[in-house]
């Protein structure tokens, strides 16, 4: 299992989030997209759109499966990765880079620090595989 | 506990994600579905399809026996030639789709779905006119090598003539030492064999296949590729595009259905169907706007649904959003529009001519 980044913010839902000035950066985490497998189609969110936090706000999917993706946290989405429209599959070569999905502008940004920091969401992973 | 194939410890140990699969614990992935698809098409790959069964008759009339059960013909197929054939219901809905192999006429060995191999054995047990068959299933490992370099990394193996052997036919030979049924066919759309040897021997020819296609590409391929080459292909999955529900003639496969050989299990209600006209047909189509079908989604028409998606997926090789399902017959022809409801949204569709992969 490759290291999950210090600087990233993650969910149990296997979502990751980073500050980026005012935004939040979000993606799903490289255990995501290597349970997913290969990812053939993203469904963005508009730029606009409320999304609250745990709740679905996009889909993500590969040959086999259909996965929903949850918000981290609560506010208005300011940007959405367009060129995984025609290039889904940087979902799984670059999770933590070119891969990311959305940037939100946070209604509360405190409720970025609820979550789960890189040792945590390590410690989540190890609990799951069995 | 789920049913293990005697490859089981093979494919965990080249990394296999493993999976449940109609009560067998079989290798979805190795390195990735879209790698292994392209492998199948480009080159080679290697499948274990060991979890599916063989129903076998024997001796004399076993061959009018296997024949009264299915649709396809095997009277007027040769020693050595393999049918594709429905086993049906007495109402003409699918008990499985199988491929019956001719040996001769006493001896037919009938491959069945994996999902099948009880059903099936007890439905042929009890509706056979003559000779009872025997579950062959646990007698047989069965590999299959699928693509366009696949013949030559076998004849690399074994001395038959594979020239010899067109497609569905098959012949009894030695394949890397392992006594085999190497049969001319498979699910994929590419040309290929599929192997039937004793179980003990599965990890031996395995082996000897993969080290034999390694210099050409050859891959070990899942079940998430099989299904994306085959519904390339539009080959109906039991269970998913073919069911006991739904006959051969709602499914396109007319063209299994021999009406000149007489009688058949299913015969009369299929007559009955043909004759008052079909009221839905089963269609490939592509998607007009972004959205990947699936197996289980509606197929709609002014907010009412009329049909259902029995198989979807984004193709690797085509490059498209493509499905299969089931439409009323006025909806059917190359070029109507669908909706296909995707998370509750309406997506605009058009059914195609298939398979989509040409």
């Amino acid at each position: 299992m490759a290291d999950n980044p210090k600087n990233l913010r993650y969910t149990k839902d296997h979502e990751w989030a980073r500050r980026e000035g005012p935004g939040v950066v979000v993606g799903i985490t490289a255990h995501a997209q290597e349970s997913l497998g290969d990812v053939v189609y993203v469904e963005l969110p508009k730029v606009g759109d409320t999304v609250t936090a745990g709740s679905p706000f996009g889909v993500v999917e590969s040959t086999k499966a259909v996965s929903e993706l949850f918000a981290p946290i609560s506010g208005k989405v300011s940007k959405v990765n367009t060129a995984l429209t025609d290039e889904p599959s940087t979902v799984n070569s670059d999770p933590y880079g070119a891969g990311w999905i959305v940037e939100i502008q946070p209604s509360d940004p405190a409720q970025l620090d609820g979550l789960l920091d890189a040792d945590g969401y390590g410690e989540l992973l190890a609990k799951t595989a069995t | 506990m789920a049913r293990q194939t005697p490859l089981n410890r093979v494919h965990r140990a080249l990394g296999a994600r493993m999976v449940d699969f109609a009560g067998w614990d079989m290798p979805v992935q190795y390195s990735g579905v879209v790698s292994e698809h392209e492998a199948v098409r480009n080159a080679a790959g290697l499948f274990d399809v060991s979890h599916m069964g063989e129903i076998e008759f024997r001796g004399e009339g076993a061959l009018e026996s296997a024949n009264a059960l299915i649709t396809n013909d095997l009277a007027r197929a040769s020693d050595g030639q393999a049918v594709y054939a429905g086993l049906l219901n007495h109402q003409g809905g699918f008990v499985d789709d199988v491929v019956a192999y001719r040996f001769s006429p006493e001896r037919i060995l009938v491959c069945v779905n994996a999902s099948n191999r009880e059903k099936d054995f007890a439905w042929m047990t009890e509706n056979t006119p003559r000779v009872k068959p025997v579950n062959r299933s646990d007698d047989y490992a069965q590999l299959a090598i699928q693509g366009p370099k696949a013949a030559s990394i076998v004849q690399r193996l074994t001395e038959l003539p594979l020239d010899s052997i067109a497609t569905y036919r098959f012949r009894e030979g030695v394949v890397a030492g392992v006594p085999c049924i190497v049969s001319r066919t498979g699910y994929t759309g590419e040309d290929g064999f599929e192997l039937y040897c004793p179980p003990d021997r599965a990890e031996d020819l395995w082996n000897a296949l993969l080290e034999a296609g390694r210099s050409v590409g050859l891959l070990p391929a899942g079940l998430g590729a099989r299904d994306t080459l085959r519904t390339e292909m539009k080959y109906a999955l039991y269970g998913n595009d073919i069911d006991d529900a739904h006959t051969p003639l709602e499914a396109g496969l007319g063209w299994i259905v021999k009406w000149d050989k007489g009688e058949f299990v299913g015969r009369p209600a299929l007559a009955a169907q043909k004759a008052a006209g079909l009221k839905r047909k089963l269609v490939g189509f592509e998607m007009r706007e972004p959205g990947i079908p699936r197996h289980g989604y509606g197929i709609v028409q002014a907010g009412e649904a009329v049909g259902e998606v029995t198989s979807g997926t984004q193709g690797p090789t085509v490059k498209k959003a493509i499905g299969i399902g089931y439409v009323p017959t006025a909806m059917s022809a190359e070029g109507s529009p669908l909706q296909i409801e995707i998370r509750g949204r309406p997506v605009r569709a058009e059914v195609v001519k298939t398979p989509f992969k040409r």
